[in-house]
């Protein structure tokens, strides 16, 4: 049937795959070669690094969005399709990893060779191994000093259970091993199954914005086919849209007049605003609408902080900024904030450390916005002695201890992966931070696998650079959310001049109350500038002041000399003082530096 | 009422912490004078005003021949209008001042002396790099005295490393039991690219001890205050009748016109500067060409200096003149500023003058940059 009808889009010939893999273990590079190799890129097109196309992303070497590609391949006599579907490489966006390798029906797990299994990679390995991925293994940057390319094969055979002579080698980088790579992903994985004849069902894995074009949305179909001009429905909501443009992903869009089940594609309906596109969400048509496809999730935000203007007058633009902001980053929440130091602003929502951080840098680059970012914070529940349950995203949302009942802090899995020699630091570090030790294995006889729980605050701050300090770089980290656990946190209040400044409150637990406070107190201490009076800085549990540092008065600013030729340099130099000061927020009359909001990052 | 100020940019040997431009190759010095006579001339109609003081500074002014200085003197009456009694400050060095030169500037016209003592004491003019001694700083004084200067103004700086409490107090004291009616006094500031600067910076020698300078400063004015000087200025402190009429223009915006490398003018609106190289400056005016540099100020930047040097001195901000040249919106806003600095009683209110407390003093800069308006 579906064979005879159509040659080229033939199913059986199509082919969709991811490459799982740790930073820096080459899979922007791998993803390259395949490109050259198959002629879908000209060498003339190859900028490194096709697929991460976002500037942020190339500096900081992650994948920040997933996008696809089509490769066409002749091999044996047929031509085939492949489906390259990058995923993002970092913890922040594992739900959208899990919606891609949904997508697939293969992955290439790819290796490093001298550093071996990583704690990344296996999360998102057992995540492909759960959606029935065929895993092809490959070791990659075999050509490299270092490296241990028996021992990686023990780790991945012990690891998913295969036969040491299917793992593939590789050097992505010198373009050994490619055409192996591309006849094990024909041979190995499964072409994708589905009815082309029954409703349409197609699985959003990704969504750009186009400033052009509006949302791009990137899907791949499960069942049915879509054509252009068709009226569609996305499940979640219900809300109907045309098809404006349908196509698939060459090495830009190509349109086509129908994409046909199991083929990756993308469409645009005119959607201007991220946020009605969700992954995970699957497209039907409007007049024969199918189920959902299982495993879609709204994505919840994980941290929370308060954005705010510098300059209290540019709230308006900020605003702008935020709302265009979300028209690509439809992971991005706010609402309004008012704070009494900082004035109107925003409490934004982010999928981790790393979006609040991307975020805030797209805020001062691609918008020119100078920005105060507050103290973060994970979302609490607060259940109070009249029986109502809070939903506290900001410490002043947290009610009086007098009307307290309890509070539950969300948890997190963390999974560990180092060389056997840090396992005591690890161990002091994890518990250090409240955590539970779940499972320790050994995947190699050096290579330790340790399993934690761990309250998700104490990851939200430092735990990234203590646990990079503490096994000199040797370990990997992933995590998941596992729920809400009861626990004993107190909201810590930091006062300058005896003046509660709101957005310098944190929420803790108690254990660890007093020595973040008295942490936090002497990086003030460091961070704000001397003035014409002492400065009192105090931290403060309710009533009780757990920490205390005075900043003495500044004892004497004045020029000696002020004669003719020193009146004009002396004027310059004030007023940029004064202008200076004008970008610091005065909280009563003590003048803060924007970085001393978030001296709670920079604890030691 | 216009001051002239001429800069003698020569000296013989480089103080660490000046960062005044000077040359001490006395190659230039003749063409250099030239040159100067031929700026005066061209410059003619700068100074709007009769003269009323005029100023040598340098650099080293006392190393020219007194012939030389005469003849800038015979050119400044040719050009400008010189009011009778107008004040005549000849900055001079310890070391150039001997009876003879001492009756020359008497006799050239030359009524007021500013002496670069810094220090009594040894081991702080070596620290300073001064070409003087200890012995000299004491003799030069009673020459003076001996040949008639008695408007008589001594430089003193204080903050340095080398500098005991007792020793300063010893210097201030030196200062009035020797009855000189008027003290500059400097606390020690490291300016860039200096000698001190790269000193300090290379660690060959201790950063300046703010709180040590701090103390000397509020010390000395207990002690200037007893012995019944005004302090007119930050650094400046006078007996009654003798605050120098020519620097007290830079604090009240008056006209004043600079000559020489290096040397500012202005003229109520606009300053303009020399280039600060002799050669260059040199060749420009043979040309016929002012070799300067012109700044026209805002109406806010005029109000920011106006704050700036009238906070500096005893009378301090006028109110009324911050009205009427400023107008009621920057009035109010250098009034609403000002409230916290009144309560913290760094600054005060009296008979419509905002003026610095002793304590406020030590904070000039820091309140004038807070009342600026950008």
């Amino acid at each position: 049937m579906g064979a005879h009808r159509y040659f080229c889009g033939n199913m059986k010939n199509i082919r969709n795959f991811c490459i799982i893999a740790h930073i820096d273990h080459g899979k922007s590079t791998l993803a390259d070669r395949l490109l050259e190799f198959t002629h879908t890129i000209s060498d003339r097109d190859m900028q490194a690094q096709v697929l991460d196309d976002m500037d942020l992303e190339r500096e900081k070497g992650i994948t920040i969005k997933s996008h696809a590609i089509q490769i066409t391949y002749p091999f044996k006599g047929e031509t085939y399709t492949l489906n390259l579907i990058d995923t993002p490489g970092h913890v922040d966006f594992s739900y959208e990893v899990s919606r891609a390798l949904a997508a697939c029906e293969g992955a290439l797990l790819l290796v490093d060779a001298s550093q071996g299994i990583q704690a990344q990679t296996i999360s998102n390995l057992y995540l492909a191994i759960d959606n029935n991925l065929e895993i092809i293994p490959v070791i990659n940057k075999i050509d490299m000093d270092g490296a241990m390319i028996e021992e990686v094969k023990d780790q991945i055979v012990e690891l998913i259970g295969c036969k040491p002579e299917t793992i593939l080698l590789a050097s992505a980088k010198s373009g050994i091993g490619i055409e192996g790579i591309l006849a094990a992903i024909i041979e190995r994985i499964p072409a994708p199954s589905g009815n082309v004849d029954a409703p349409l069902q197609a699985l959003i894995f990704d969504s750009v914005f186009n400033s052009f074009r509006g949302i791009i949305i990137y899907y791949r179909i499960m069942n049915g086919s879509l054509k252009k001009g068709d009226k569609i429905q996305f499940a979640s909501t219900r809300t109907d849209y045309f098809a404006d443009e349908v196509g698939v992903l060459k090495l830009t869009m190509t349109a086509k007049d129908e994409v046909k089940t199991g083929d990756v594609g993308y469409i645009i309906t005119g959607i201007k605003n991220a946020k009605e596109v969700k992954v995970g969400d699957t497209i039907t048509l409007a007049n024969n609408p199918a189920e959902m496809i299982k495993g879609f999730e709204e994505v919840k935000p994980m941290v929370f902080a308060g954005i705010f203007p510098v300059e209290t007058d540019a709230f308006e633009e900020l605003r702008d900024c935020m709302d265009k902001l979300q028209l690509n980053d439809a992971s991005l929440t706010f609402e309004l904030e008012t704070s009494q130091a900082l004035g109107f602003g925003f409490r934004c929502g982010f999928l981790g450390m790393l979006h609040m951080e991307i975020i805030q840098e797209r805020l001062e680059r691609e918008f020119n916005q100078t920005v105060i970012t507050t103290v973060p914070n994970v979302s609490f529940i607060a259940h109070t002695s009249k029986g109502d349950t809070i939903t506290v995203n900001n410490p002043t949302e947290m009610p009086d201890p007098t009307k307290l009942e309890s509070i539950e802090e969300p948890f997190i899995k963390a999974q560990i992966v180092t060389h056997a020699d840090y396992i005591g630091n690890i161990m002091t570090l994890c518990l250090g931070k409240r955590g539970i030790i779940i499972n320790q294995s050994y995947l190699t006889s050096t290579r330790v696998e340790l399993t934690f729980e761990l309250p998700l605050t104490e990851i939200v701050f430092d735990f990234y650079d203590k646990l990079k300090s503490s096994t000199r770089g040797y370990a990997s980290f992933d995590y998941h959310p596992i729920g809400y656990r009861e626990s004993d946190i107190v909201k810590m209040d930091i006062l300058l001049n005896s003046e509660k400044v709101d957005a310098l409150s944190a929420l803790i637990h108690r254990g660890r109350a007093q020595d973040f406070g008295r942490k936090l107190c002497e990086k003030l201490k460091e961070l704000l500038p001397r003035q014409q009076f002492q400065i009192v800085i105090q931290a403060a549990i309710g009533a009780k002041i757990v920490a205390r540092e005075n900043i003495s008065a500044m004892r004497k600013d004045v020029t000696a000399k002020c004669y003719g030729g020193d009146i004009s340099r002396k004027r310059k130099l004030l007023e940029k003082q004064k202008e200076g000061k004008k970008r610091m927020k005065q909280i009563g009359n003590v003048e803060v530096p924007q970085e001393a909001f978030l001296a709670v990052l920079k604890l030691d | 009422m216009a001051g002239v100020y001429i800069h003698i940019p020569f000296c013989k040997k480089a103080c660490h912490y000046c960062n005044f431009h000077f040359s001490t190759s006395k190659g230039l010095q003749e063409s250099f004078i030239t040159a100067l006579l031929q700026e005066i001339d061209l410059r003619k109609d700068y100074v709007t005003e009769p003269v009323s003081t005029i100023y040598f500074g340098g650099g080293t002014p006392s190393i020219l021949p007194s012939s030389e200085i005469d003849a800038v003197l015979s050119q400044l009456s040719k050009t400008f209008t010189i009011e009778p009694g107008a004040e005549i400050t000849l900055e001079a060095n310890p070391d150039d001042i001997t009876p003879e030169k001492l009756q020359e500037w008497k006799q050239i016209g030359i009524n007021r002396l500013s002496i670069g003592i810094q220090s009594f004491f040894e081991e702080d003019l070596a620290w300073m790099n001064r070409a003087h001694n200890a012995e000299q700083a004491q003799n030069c004084i009673h020459l003076a005295q001996d040949a008639g200067f008695f408007n008589l103004t001594i430089d003193l700086i204080y903050g340095t490393p080398t500098l005991s409490d007792e020793h300063w107090k010893k210097n201030v004291d030196t200062a009035i039991a020797l009855q000189i009616p008027h003290l500059s006094c400097y606390a020690l500031t490291v300016e860039p690219a200096t000698a001190l600067d790269k000193l300090i910076r290379q660690k060959k020698l201790a950063d300046i001890d703010t709180e040590k300078q701090a103390r000397h400063f509020e010390q000395l004015m207990e002690w200037m205050k007893a012995s019944g000087y005004d302090h007119y200025e930050i650094s400046n402190f006078a007996k009654p009748g003798f605050k120098s009429k020519h620097n007290s223009s830079y604090w009240q915006a008056k006209q004043y016109i600079g000559l020489g490398p290096s040397a500012h003018s202005f003229n109520g609106r606009s300053r303009q500067w020399n280039i600060a190289n002799n050669a260059l400056y040199i060749q420009s005016l043979a040309q016929g060409t002012i070799p300067a540099e012109e700044e026209v100020l805002s109406s806010e930047q005029q109000l920011n200096e106006y704050i700036m040097t009238s906070l500096r001195t005893m009378e301090g901000i006028s109110l009324n003149k911050l009205l009427a040249d400023f107008g009621k919106d920057k009035y109010d806003t250098v009034l609403k500023t000002a409230h916290s600095h009144l309560t913290s009683q760094h600054l005060a209110l009296e008979n419509n003058f905002l003026k610095t407390t002793a304590s406020g003093k030590l904070l000039a800069d820091g309140i004038a940059a807070d009342l600026f308006i950008l």
